[in-house]
């Protein structure tokens, strides 16, 4: 009884878009696992612009130049918006976590501050710095 | 067929075999970082656009040092975990093997590379 059908079960089935629509749980739970992965490459680059400064002014000047070209800050601004996305997302994780707003309305209410927070911080950070 | 009861294999790991460890670290990261990152932002926003003397200067402070040493190890640990649950989840086999270990070097390196920066910067 124990080995049922072990091994041939699906595994973490991928259904949004295709057998399910999206909704604001699933849309905003998926946008936190894809600004996770984003901010990882955010960190890369701003590792890479860390080791340029202690390295030597001609390794500093090109990765300070490409993040302060107009590339440059369209991927910043890119990279900010997902890392206060994240930080929303997770700080709603953990409000989950508590035992608390676990209903759906409450869910998709947290959804919907979490872009409209992460666009307004966005928005402040930008003109902060 | 193993002689154990369902109970038994279960008890304390759960279907990753390690029990609620990792989600206890994402729990306890999640709310460093959400105190951390703020701040973060904030300090690098200020870093950025300066000439490289002024990163220098910049970075010798303790206060932004400490910070971003801080967020970048609690970050990046954070992000490897993230990352290496989506490679759990949607690749298997070999590959996901392989994969899994890829994300944990490239985190471990920018870890090791980030302090390894800051502390050319700071002294």
């Amino acid at each position: 009884m124990p080995d049922v059908n072990r091994g041939n079960r699906p595994l973490s089935p991928f259904m949004l878009g295709q057998y399910y629509r999206f909704q604001m749980t699933s849309l905003s739970s998926i946008m936190v696992r894809i600004t996770g992965i984003v901010s990882l490459g955010t960190a890369v680059l701003v590792v890479l612009w860390l080791l340029t400064a202690a390295a030597s002014d001609e390794a500093f000047a090109v990765m300070d130049g490409l993040l302060r070209s107009v590339f440059g800050d369209i991927i910043l601004l890119l990279a900010t918006w997902a890392i206060w996305y994240h930080v929303f997302g997770r700080l709603r994780h953990v409000i989950w976590d508590f035992g608390w707003c676990l209903d759906v309305q409450t869910s998709e209410m947290m959804g919907l501050l979490m872009f409209i927070g992460a666009t307004v911080m966005t928005i402040l950070t930008a003109i902060a710095v | 067929m193993r002689y154990l009861t369902d109970r038994k294999r279960a008890e304390g790991l759960g279907s990753a075999g390690q029990g609620t460890h990792h989600h206890w670290q994402m729990m306890v990261g999640s709310i460093g970082l959400v105190l951390l990152m703020p701040f973060f932002i904030f300090v690098f926003g200020m870093a950025l656009g300066g000439t490289r003397e002024e990163v220098i200067a910049f970075f010798s402070r303790p206060f932004p040092a400490v910070l971003t040493a801080l967020t970048l190890f609690v970050a990046i640990s954070h992000f490897k975990r993230e990352a290496q649950e989506a490679v759990e989840d949607y690749v298997h086999g070999t590959t996901g093997k392989l994969l899994h270990m890829a994300v944990g070097a490239l985190a471990w390196t920018t870890i090791a590379a980030g302090l390894f920066a800051l502390v050319r910067l700071a002294l």
